[in-house]
């Protein structure tokens, strides 16, 4: 993978010129050398981060306050805070889609976290063919968002798989109350092997003198558990709650794919409307609106969560 | 070393800058020989019959002339309008392309659409309702109109004694609240009426705001296109979501129909609110027994959708385009044409003339929908003339099915007002 | 976002272990045999539906549904054929899907590579004014949400110049919008990776960079000549924590693609949206066109499965 970096080649491609530091030369000057280089190597990368995070970031700031449309002719206007007005009292779809993402987020950072979890204690064990196993959970992860969701998609049909499996005759994905629970059970499938590594891999870090001493002071497995494990996750819990909240409140592919934010708004949700709004109907100005109030509650949460998890 | 690092990054940069250049042509794509390039794009991929009237008439016109040439392009229905938003975006429109009559104020005030340059007296033979006007500028202009209609049978009729309306004197809103019961009670039907509420689409505002109209309400203050209050949410309005609502509550009409409308044909209804193009499956079905009725007198008079896809210039044109595009249009808003997409589509010809070029049998002289086209000229009332009409239309769509499936009317209409309202005071429409 | 504010991204940097440190490929419980049993349980529920799309897309409409109700489902049996892959061709230009991904996928691991690490090195080994409130926005950065400003990037791409080669120079035209440059250039900084390379290079003693320097090389060559060959993990798990989403890529191509020989593979199913025929929709073609974008990358993971992991392992530690 890091074939750029050939040493070989590297070492006639690039000739000295002015930053050989002679030992006689004053410390300013080699700092200044040193400070020049660092610029030219952060260069591109700051940038692009600018022109294509912090600009746009700042961009909805600005546009949430005007009537910009996509590819029109005249200039953006400044309506103050019509965009934001509109959203809170006048549109239905914000609030339906507010509400289906709170639910979606309530339900599939526990159950993903904890599944996720309980994966991971499954496959830290000393067993033959265990790697088979991770390799196995980690595939749908793998596999793309948007075939996955198609996937689910066919299977929930009313004449598909999992009707047929398990008896039922529902219509899942067209029936507004089973629609975003189908939608979620799918997204937790896809996205837990992700989430059983992150998990693994904290397990590992817990030093294994600690459950040594601790069956030495004659603690059973569950107190090794509660005792030692579970204090040794925190950081990765702090991590994993953390992060797949900020995922769980993006979601858009598989409201795309599988419902289009139907039936009767039942699966739509902020960014699925923000796209809508935004590209489908062109609107930036309360696209951007709309963003901008996303942006605000997706901060507040992560904030909030940092403050609950923040050690003594 | 330090150059030498920017040298590489610079000219990494350059080369994914112009890594996709692809074309050397100038902007209208003329390489400076042979005729100029026009591009036009249709929404009609899909539809053989329009695609063939549209491909001869391109066929003929490439032929006419050595100056210009049109390249075609054709988009899906329900991808087109995506499509275009996009190519705007990019600046991708085509020179030429379609658009469904009553968004083309919105593509206009975006500045996607230009003035046509075609003249009062090129269209002074045309349907009212095929000509696309925006600020007392022609833009566009159609080939031909559908409207609405409702089907019935005249042996359905007469047996439970109801009149049969005519253009002249349709039914009133109580003769035909009448009849509905009359049909109902006759048992002989599942519902007396079939409105087609499950077609989630433009069909709500095509089909159901001249009703709505009929009753005496609107979507939105014609006067000012600035609000929408007070209008549809009036007392005329109201009445007419309560009356809506109570066809379905009360069973009269059907919650939901099949996608192909089959249940007129299947004899589970007496009565089918539709468009004309519905005409040739249901005289299929019932030969001379196929009534096409208008629409009741709700109290305003009866009122008809009106309104279809219509072709007009955008701003990718460049002048040489311009004059070569408008010739396009001119050449093909000949009868011949217009004839034959007539006879292609069971649609209402734009002009009389071409009516009488039919040879389909049904809009010629004393042909059985000769009438459409006086009604839909008396009747007919275009929705409202506004960049705001997509957003009203879209609002209307989903308010309405809420009112279908129950929402209290009152509820429905005043939410249907702010959200309207709304967009227009943050887009600021009327600039 | 000043760089104080806390975010998730500086909790877990305050938590880093050493870099890549690849997981243990056995687990560090001792194994209890009876863990095969929910473990065949749950494989089978994540493999499944997997083998359900590869063995369907094989196979005609009919048997399909037929199938549904036994095992045949997932395994390729009965009436199989190449048909769907043929009808996939015929409808979509599956072969430019892929170049177009490919190019794209390719470009963005490789440059990323060299401007990500490039800055990573800036900031682990080289003194600078404001290095700490730089880290700290480029980490406070890893909390934004794409989905925050992807609108607002539309419209910026859209008004962005753009050069245009032509035969006889160049030109500028308005609209990044239907092209390589508006898949690539805006992914190229990762704050994630420049993050990544950030702590592998500081982990490597500051001793070589000293030493290099009396041999007289600058710091170009140092960082590429002396470091980077140390920290080939460091790129191979950027360059596969990069790889994965953009070849996955949804959402941002569906915004500023509208040309059919621009689209991405995963742009690409929206050709099956609405191609429902008399027949219904073409769940076979469908399933046929999952498999083709999907396979690949599943042959990519099953080989490199322990890179793979370990990068993702390391992810949570670090970022």
């Amino acid at each position: 993978m890091s074939s750029t970096v050939h040493p070989s080649r590297a070492a006639g491609a690039a000739p000295a010129r002015g930053t050989a530091a002679t030992p006689g030369r004053g410390a300013s000057s080699i700092n200044a050398q040193e400070r020049r280089a660092a610029y030219l190597f952060l260069a591109p990368a700051v940038v692009l981060l600018t022109v294509f995070l912090i600009v746009p970031v700042i961009m909805s700031f600005a546009l949430g306050f005007t009537n910009a449309r996509l590819g029109a002719d005249f200039a953006p206007e400044f309506v103050g805070l019509a965009q934001f007005v509109r959203a809170l009292t006048a549109d239905p779809t914000f609030w339906a889609g507010l509400r289906n993402i709170a639910v979606f987020v309530l339900v599939v950072v526990p159950v993903q976290g904890g599944l996720g979890l309980a994966l991971a204690l499954l496959v830290n064990q000393k067993l033959r063919g265990i790697t088979a196993f991770r390799v196995m959970f980690f595939m749908p992860v793998v596999t793309s968002m948007v075939v996955v969701a198609m996937l689910w998609r066919f299977m929930y049909q009313q004449d598909g798989l999992i009707n047929a499996i398990f008896g039922f005759n529902v219509d899942w994905l067209n029936d507004p109350t089973t629609a975003l629970p189908a939608v979620i059970v799918m997204s937790i499938w896809q996205g837990v092997g992700f989430h059983m590594i992150l998990w693994l891999s904290g397990l590992q870090t817990i030093n294994h003198d600690l459950y040594e001493a601790a069956s030495l002071d004659g603690a059973s497995r569950w107190q090794q558990f509660w005792n030692v494990t579970i204090p040794g996750l925190r950081p990765t819990f702090v991590f994993i709650f953390i992060t797949i909240t900020i995922a769980a409140f993006s979601l858009f592919t598989q409201i795309d794919v599988m419902t289009s934010g139907g039936p009767a708004n039942a699966t739509t949700t902020l960014v699925y409307h923000i796209i809508q709004m935004g590209s489908g109907r062109g609107d930036v100005g309360y696209g951007s609106a709309l963003s901008l109030i996303f942006f605000i509650i997706v901060l507040a949460v992560t904030l909030l969560q940092r403050a609950l998890t923040k050690e003594d | 070393m330090n150059r030498r690092t920017i040298g590489v990054v610079a000219m990494a940069a350059a080369l994914a800058v112009a890594g996709s250049a692809c074309s050397s042509q100038d902007r209208d794509g003329w390489d400076g020989t042979g005729p100029v390039p026009i591009t036009l794009w249709t929404h009609s991929a899909g539809n053989e019959g329009e695609m063939e009237v549209i491909s001869q008439i391109i066929d003929d016109y490439n032929a006419s002339t050595d100056a210009y040439e049109v390249v075609r392009q054709d988009f899906p229905q329900d991808a087109y309008n995506t499509s275009v938003q996009g190519a705007a975006a990019s600046n991708d429109l085509p020179c030429i392309l379609d658009v469904d009559g009553p968004i083309m104020p919105n593509w206009a005030w975006n500045g996607w659409l230009v003035p046509s340059g075609l003249t009062e007296s090129d269209v002074a033979n045309f349907l009212p309702s095929t000509v696309g006007r925006y600020n007392d500028e022609i833009y566009t202009v159609g080939y031909w109109d559908a409207t609405t209609v409702m089907f019935s049978r005249r042996s359905v009729l007469e047996g439970l004694d109801i009149r049969i309306p005519t253009v002249e004197q349709p039914w009133t809103a109580s003769e035909f609240d009448d009849a509905l019961r009359r049909i109902q009670d006759s048992g002989q039907f599942d519902h007396a009426v079939d409105w087609g509420p499950s077609d989630q689409s433009e069909w709500y505002t095509y089909a159901f705001s001249p009703l709505l109209q009929s009753f005496g309400g609107d979507l939105v203050d014609r006067n000012t296109y600035a609000s929408a209050d007070g209008v549809l949410n009036s007392p005329e309005s109201l009445a007419f979501a309560e009356w809506f609502q109570n066809q379905f509550d009360s069973g009269l009409a059907p919650r939901s129909n099949a996608q192909d409308r089959t249940e007129f044909r299947n004899e589970r209804v007496a009565i089918q609110y539709s468009g004309n193009w519905g005409y040739l499956q249901n005289y299929t079905e019932f030969g001379d027994d196929l009534l096409v009725l208008p629409p009741p007198d709700f109290g305003d008079g009866p009122k008809v959708g009106v309104g279809s896809w219509q072709y007009g210039l955008t701003r990718t044109c460049t002048d040489r385009q311009r004059e070569g595009a408008l010739e396009y249009l001119r050449f093909s808003m000949q009868d011949r044409y217009i004839a034959q997409f007539s006879d292609v589509t069971s649609l209402i010809p734009a002009t009389t003339t071409a009516a009488e070029l039919t040879t389909s049998g049904y809009y010629g002289p004393g042909e059985p929908l000769e009438f459409l086209t006086p009604m839909s000229e008396q009747f007919g009332l275009v929705r409202p003339v506004t960049p705001a009409y997509p957003v009203i239309s879209q609002v209307f769509q989903q308010q309405f099915q809420n009112l279908v499936a129950g929402e209290d009317p009152e509820q429905v209409l005043d939410q249907s007002v702010r959200e309207i309202d709304a967009d227009i005071n943050a887009a600021r429409y009327n600039r | 976002m000043s760089s104080n504010a806390p975010t998730p991204a500086t909790t877990a940097a305050a938590a880093a272990k050493p870099p890549t440190r690849p997981l243990r490929s056995s687990g560090t419980d001792k194994g209890n045999p009876w863990t095969y049993i929910p473990l065949v349980l749950l494989a089978v529920t994540f493999v499944l539906p997997l083998l359900f799309m590869i063995s369907s897309s094989f196979k005609p409409r009919d048997q399909i549904l037929a199938d549904l109700t036994s095992w045949r489902a997932f395994l390729p049996v009965g009436d199989l054929s190449l048909d769907n892959y043929a009808g996939v061709f015929d409808r979509v230009p599956v072969g430019q899907f892929f170049w177009v991904s490919t190019v794209v996928t390719v470009s963005i691991v490789v440059l990323g590579l060299i401007v990500n690490s490039m800055a990573g090195f800036a900031l682990a080994r080289l003194n600078f004014r404001g290095r700490g409130v730089l880290l700290g926005i480029i980490i406070a950065t890893l909390i934004v949400p794409f989905e925050t400003f992807a609108i607002p990037m539309v419209y910026l791409v859209s008004n962005l110049p753009r050069v245009v080669l032509h035969s006889d120079g160049f030109a500028l035209r308005m609209g990044w919008a239907n092209s390589y440059e508006v898949l690539i250039i805006p992914f190229i900084a990762n704050a994630f990776s420049i993050f990544l390379f950030t702590q592998y290079y500081r982990s490597i003693p500051k001793e070589l960079d000293e030493a290099a320097r009396v041999d007289g090389a600058g710091w170009f060559r140092i960082y590429r000549s002396v470091i980077s060959p140390l920290a080939g993990p460091a790129f191979a798990t950027s360059a596969i924590l990069t790889f994965l989403p953009q070849w996955n890529s949804y959402l941002w191509p569906l915004l500023v693609i509208q040309q059919e020989n621009m689209r991405p593979v995963q742009v690409g199913m929206r050709y099956f949206f609405a191609s429902a025929t008399a027949e219904g929709t073409p769940w076979g073609q469908i399933m046929a066109y999952t498999s083709l974008i999907t396979i690949p990358v599943i042959l990519v993971f099953l080989m490199f499965q322990r890179a793979f992991i370990s990068s993702i392992a390391s992810s949570g530690v670090k970022g």
